[in-house]
């Protein structure tokens, strides 16, 4: 399955977000989850299952003003 | 005490995490700013890379509150999904709401604006929207369910202090019961003593501090002007006028000629 993940386009094997993240390296990290332009918190993403050509965003803290 | 929202705050300065040349010096900063609040953000983070993970680490261990913000939302929905994002990842209601209509002025559009405050006070946030000084749509804000705002002074980053006096004044005396925080534009602490001085509860300032070739040394000077442009309104400047008034008694003035 291929999904655009922070804009870039990744091949994937795992059908839910959750697992998704963990395939792509992001485990046990302090992220946030958006998919297609909606929110996912995190107790969802066990259960969201991804579509070829959906659009993941991951985003941590970061600086701000 | 500054109170935003319920939260009772001994600092009227709130700073920017942004653009310091180290995670070190920011830290330094906001000691030297003492520093309640301080803004954050939300970016894309690789899962190889680290620097998300480091900078809320190291916000945590210095015990302030965050005020995460929608910074770079250009749409209404941008922003509230954004700021879905940050109140789980940061685990608080407020959010320093920016709908960004302009790419030269970073000016609010303020329109947006006042759509995603509507969306996101219904949904319990507190919201701080970053606006203009603007009374009418001050008002649609505050309609909204707004009890602070950040009107700001002059463009994100520009430093020019504040470029409505009459606008900002005007906006003060229209509102007295509202939180208002100048944000945005001050560029030295003499601004913020100013902001401070018509009566605004706060000021947040992030680039004059980052980008000063001391920002530790600068963040400590903009504590000092908040807290003497605060006394200063407490203390009730005298009205400027347009002739001289001899400060020195003339009675009793010997007559030399």
């Amino acid at each position: 399955m291929r999904i655009l993940v922070n804009g870039v386009w990744r091949e994937t094997a795992g059908r839910e977000l959750a697992a998704t993240l963990e395939e792509l390296g992001y485990g046990g990290r302090i992220v946030s989850t958006a998919l297609n332009g909606e929110f996912v918190a995190t107790e969802a993403r066990a259960r969201t299952v991804l579509a070829d050509g959906d659009r993941v965003e991951v985003l941590a803290p970061m600086q701000g003003g | 005490m500054l109170e935003l929202y319920g939260t009772a705050l001994a600092s009227r300065l709130l700073l920017g995490t942004a653009r310091y040349p180290s995670p070190a010096v920011l830290s330094d900063a906001i000691r030297a700013a003492r520093a309640e609040v301080v803004t954050v953000s939300l970016r894309r983070e690789g899962a190889g890379e680290r620097a998300g993970q480091g900078f809320w680490s190291l916000i945590r261990a210095l015990g302030v509150r965050v005020l995460p913000n929608t910074a770079g939302c250009h749409s209404v929905k941008e922003a509230v999904t954004t700021a879905h994002m940050a109140r789980e990842i940061f685990a608080t209601p407020w959010v320093k709401l920016e709908v960004i209509g302009e790419d030269d002025t970073l000016q609010p559009d303020v329109f947006g604006l006042s759509e995603a405050a509507r969306i996101l006070c219904a949904e319990g946030f507190e919201v701080f929207p970053y606006t203009t000084e603007d009374l009418v749509v001050a008002e649609r804000l505050i309609a909204a369910g707004c009890r602070v705002l950040m009107p700001w002074g002059s463009p994100i980053g520009s430093g020019r202090g504040l470029s409505n006096l009459f606008g900002l004044s005007a906006l003060r005396a229209h509102f007295p019961e509202v939180a208002l925080i100048v944000d945005a534009g001050l560029g030295v602490p003499s601004h913020a003593a100013q902001a401070m001085e018509l009566g605004f509860d706060a000021v947040l300032v992030n680039t004059a501090v980052a980008q000063a070739t001391d920002p530790v040394a600068m963040a400590g000077a903009f504590a000092q002007a908040v807290e003497a442009g605060r006394a200063a309104r407490l203390a009730g400047p005298i009205e400027p006028r347009d002739f001289a008034a001899p400060s020195t008694p003339v009675v009793g003035q010997a007559f030399l000629r």
